[in-house]
C-alpha cells in the first residue's frame, strides 16, 4: 500500500475542497470495509484519503417533506434497526440484513454500499476494471460464472455489487451530491453508468463530489427484495430482485422491477414491470414478470444459470411483497 | 490528532466556538438537508486537518487503557494492535475483511480490525480478546468454547469468541437459523462449527449471563 496523507474534515465544504479533480489522486473513506482492502491490493493508490467520520450532518435518518432521508454515513445496522425503514421499506431491510456479516453491517455505510467497487475477481486481482491482460479480455474465455448477463457486449462485464441500489431504484429514491459548486440531486438509477474506459468509474459522481444522503419518497408502495445466495454468511448474492408497486385493490400499478448482480449497473426491467401492471398480484403474474425479466439476456460461457435465476428471483420477490 | 475542543483551547469560549458547539449538538439529530444548515456549516469551515503520510501520534483506547501510538495513516487497527501494542490475540489471516479472525469490538460493535485504519479508531472504545478474559480468569464464552471443544487449530478462535460474545448478548435465546445468520462474519477452516454453534445457542446456560 502506498503511503497517503489522511484528513478528517468537520464540514462537507471542507471535505469537498480536499478532493482532487481526477480519479485516484484522492479517495473518500466512510466505513472502510471496501476502501481499506482496495488500498492494500493497490486497486487505488491515492495521495490523500479524506475521512467522512467527523463530517457533521452525514449520519442519521430523518423524515421530511414526505420522504425518508438517510445520511450517507448511516451504518447499515442503523438502517436495519430504524422503525420507519422497517415499516415502509422492507426491500431495503432484507437486502442489508442479507450481507451476512455483523462486522460489515456494523461498520459499513449506506453510501459505501452504493459506491463500493465491483467484486469481479479479475478487477480485484489487478487486471483492471475490464479484466484485461496484455490487451486481451480475460472475462469471455475465463471463469465468468458471476459476471453479467445483460449489457455485457461492451468491455464492461462485471456486475454492480450494491445490495441497496435495486431497492432504492424500485422505490424511486434520489441521492444528493455535494461538489465544489454546490449540490445536485439525481435519481439513484442515474448514479450508475456502464464505464466505457477502464479509467472511468462505475458511478456518475465526479472525483470531487461526495454523496451526502439518499431520499426515499414515502408513498406506501408495496415492496420486497429476494436474493439467491450460495450461503447464508458473508458473501455477495448471485442474483437479486427488488420490486415496488402501488397496490390498487390487489392489482399492481406503476410497478418497478430492478435486478442486481446481472449487469454492470443495477438492471431496471421495464418488461417485468409491464407484466405486473394492471394484473392481480399473485403467483401467475409473478411468474410472468419473472419470464419477462429474463428476456433478452445474453449469458457468457459459464453463467447461463443466471438466466433461470432471474425468473425465480423476480417471482419470489413479487410473492414476498404480498406478505 | 486534533483534540475536539481545540478551538476552545486556542481562543477560549468565542462566539465562533459557541456556534460550533450548537452546530455539533443539532447535527446529532438533523441531517445536512437544508440550505440554512449548509450556510451555518460553511461559516464554521476551518483549516482542514491533514496528517501524514509519515508517522502521526494518536491515542487509542484499548481494553480501557489509553495508549499513545505512532503510526502512518495507512496502518490498520489490526497492525497497530499486533505490531505496536503487542496485543497479538487478534489474528491476521485474510487481511481483507472476509474471514473474521481479526474481529474486535469498536464501541461495543463487532468490527474487522483489518479493514479499519488505526487513525479512524481514535476516540472509540476498542475491545480485543485480551479484554474479555485472562488465562486465570476466562470469560464465560471462553470457558464454554473449551467445554464444547469449539476449536481445533485455534487460529480463528479469538475472532469467534468475540463474535459469539456479541451474538449471545444480543440473542440470549437464539434459534439455529439466527446463529447461522448472526455468526456469518467468521470462518473456521478446521470446521469446528458444531461446537461454536452449541455455545452460540446458549449451551451451557451460564453463557447467557453475559461474558
Amino acid at each position: 500500500m502506498k503511503p497517503f496523507a489522511y484528513a478528517n474534515p468537520k464540514t462537507i465544504e471542507e471535505a469537498v475542497k480536499l478532493l482532487g479533480d481526477a480519479w485516484g489522486k484522492t479517495e473518500v473513506l466512510a466505513g472502510g470495509t471496501d476502501l481499506v482492502t482496495s488500498l492494500k491490493q493497490n486497486l487505488t493508490s491515492p495521495d490523500k484519503v479524506v475521512s467522512l467520520k467527523d463530517v457533521e450532518g452525514l449520519s442519521g435518518i430523518v423524515a421530511a417533506d414526505g420522504s425518508l432521508k438517510i445520511g450517507a454515513t448511516t451504518k447499515l445496522k442503523d438502517l436495519i434497526a430504524n422503525a420507519e425503514v422497517k415499516k415502509n421499506f422492507p426491500c431495503l431491510v432484507t437486502a442489508a440484513e442479507s450481507i451476512g456479516s455483523p462486522q460489515i453491517i456494523n461498520v459499513g455505510t449506506v453510501g459505501g454500499d452504493l459506491l463500493q467497487r465491483p467484486r469481479c475477481w479479475f478487477f480485484r486481482q489487478g487486471y483492471g476494471l475490464f479484466g484485461t491482460y496484455e490487451g486481451a479480455a480475460l472475462v469471455p474465455d475465463g471463469d465468468n460464472r458471476y459476471h453479467a448477463i445483460f449489457d455485457n457486449k461492451g468491455p464492461a462485464q462485471f456486475v454492480n455489487p450494491s445490495s441497496l441500489a435495486p431497492g432504492l431504484i424500485a422505490l424511486g429514491a434520489t441521492v444528493r451530491v455535494h461538489g465544489p459548486s454546490g449540490t445536485r440531486d439525481l435519481p439513484v438509477a442515474e448514479l450508475f453508468a456502464t464505464p466505457k474506459a477502464d479509467t472511468d468509474r462505475e458511478y456518475t459522481l465526479k472525483p470531487n463530489e461526495i454523496l451526502t444522503y439518499v431520499s426515499i419518497p414515502m408513498k406506501g408502495l408495496k415492496n420486497a427484495t429476494y436474493e439467491i445466495r450460495q450461503r447464508i454468511g458473508l458473501d455477495w448474492p448471485m442474483v437479486t430482485a427488488s420490486v415496488a408497486y402501488e397496490d390498487s385493490g390487489g392489482k399492481a400499478a406503476n410497478a418497478k422491477v430492478v435486478l442486481g448482480h446481472v449487469a454492470p449497473t443495477p438492471w431496471v426491467s421495464d418488461k417485468a414491470a409491464a407484466a405486473l401492471n394492471g394484473q392481480a398480484v399473485g403467483e401467475d403474474s409473478a411468474m410472468k414478470a419473472g419470464a419477462a425479466a429474463a428476456e433478452g439476456a445474453t449469458p457468457l460461457s459459464m453463467n447461463g444459470y443466471k438466466v433461470h435465476q432471474v425468473k425465480v428471483v423476480v417471482k419470489r420477490a413479487v410473492m414476498a411483497s404480498m406478505a | 490528532m486534533p483534540n475536539k475542543d481545540e478551538h476552545l483551547d486556542a481562543s477560549g469560549i468565542s462566539r465562533r466556538g459557541f456556534l460550533k458547539g450548537v452546530g455539533a449538538a443539532s447535527a446529532a439529530t438533523a441531517l445536512l438537508t437544508g440550505a440554512q444548515e449548509m450556510k451555518e456549516a460553511a461559516a464554521q469551515a476551518a483549516a482542514p486537518a491533514e496528517m501524514g503520510p509519515g508517522n502521526v501520534t494518536i491515542m487509542l483506547d484499548v481494553n480501557g487503557i489509553q495508549h499513545k501510538v505512532e503510526v502512518e495513516p495507512r496502518v490498520t487497527l489490526l497492525d497497530a494492535l499486533r505490531n505496536r501494542l503487542d496485543l497479538t490475540g487478534t489474528k491476521k489471516v485474510c487481511d481483507r475483511g472476509t474471514c473474521g479472525a481479526c474481529t474486535c469490538m469498536v464501541d461495543g460493535d463487532l468490527a474487522y480490525s483489518c479493514s479499519m485504519l488505526a487513525v479512524e479508531a481514535v476516540g472509540r472504545k476498542i475491545t480485543t480478546i485480551e479484554g474479555l478474559g485472562t488465562p486465570d480468569k476466562l470469560s464465560d464464552i471462553q470457558k464454554a468454547f473449551i467445554e464444547h471443544d469449539a476449536l481445533q487449530c485455534g487460529f480463528c478462535t479469538p475472532g469467534f469468541v468475540m463474535a459469539t460474545t456479541a451474538f449471545v448478548k444480543a440473542h440470549p435465546n437464539a434459534t439455529l437459523e439466527e446463529v447461522r445468520k448472526g455468526m456469518g462474519g467468521n470462518l473456521c477452516r478446521c470446521g469446528t462449527y458444531a461446537g461454536i454453534t452449541q455455545v452460540a445457542l446458549g449451551t451451557p446456560a451460564y453463557v447467557k449471563g453475559g461474558a
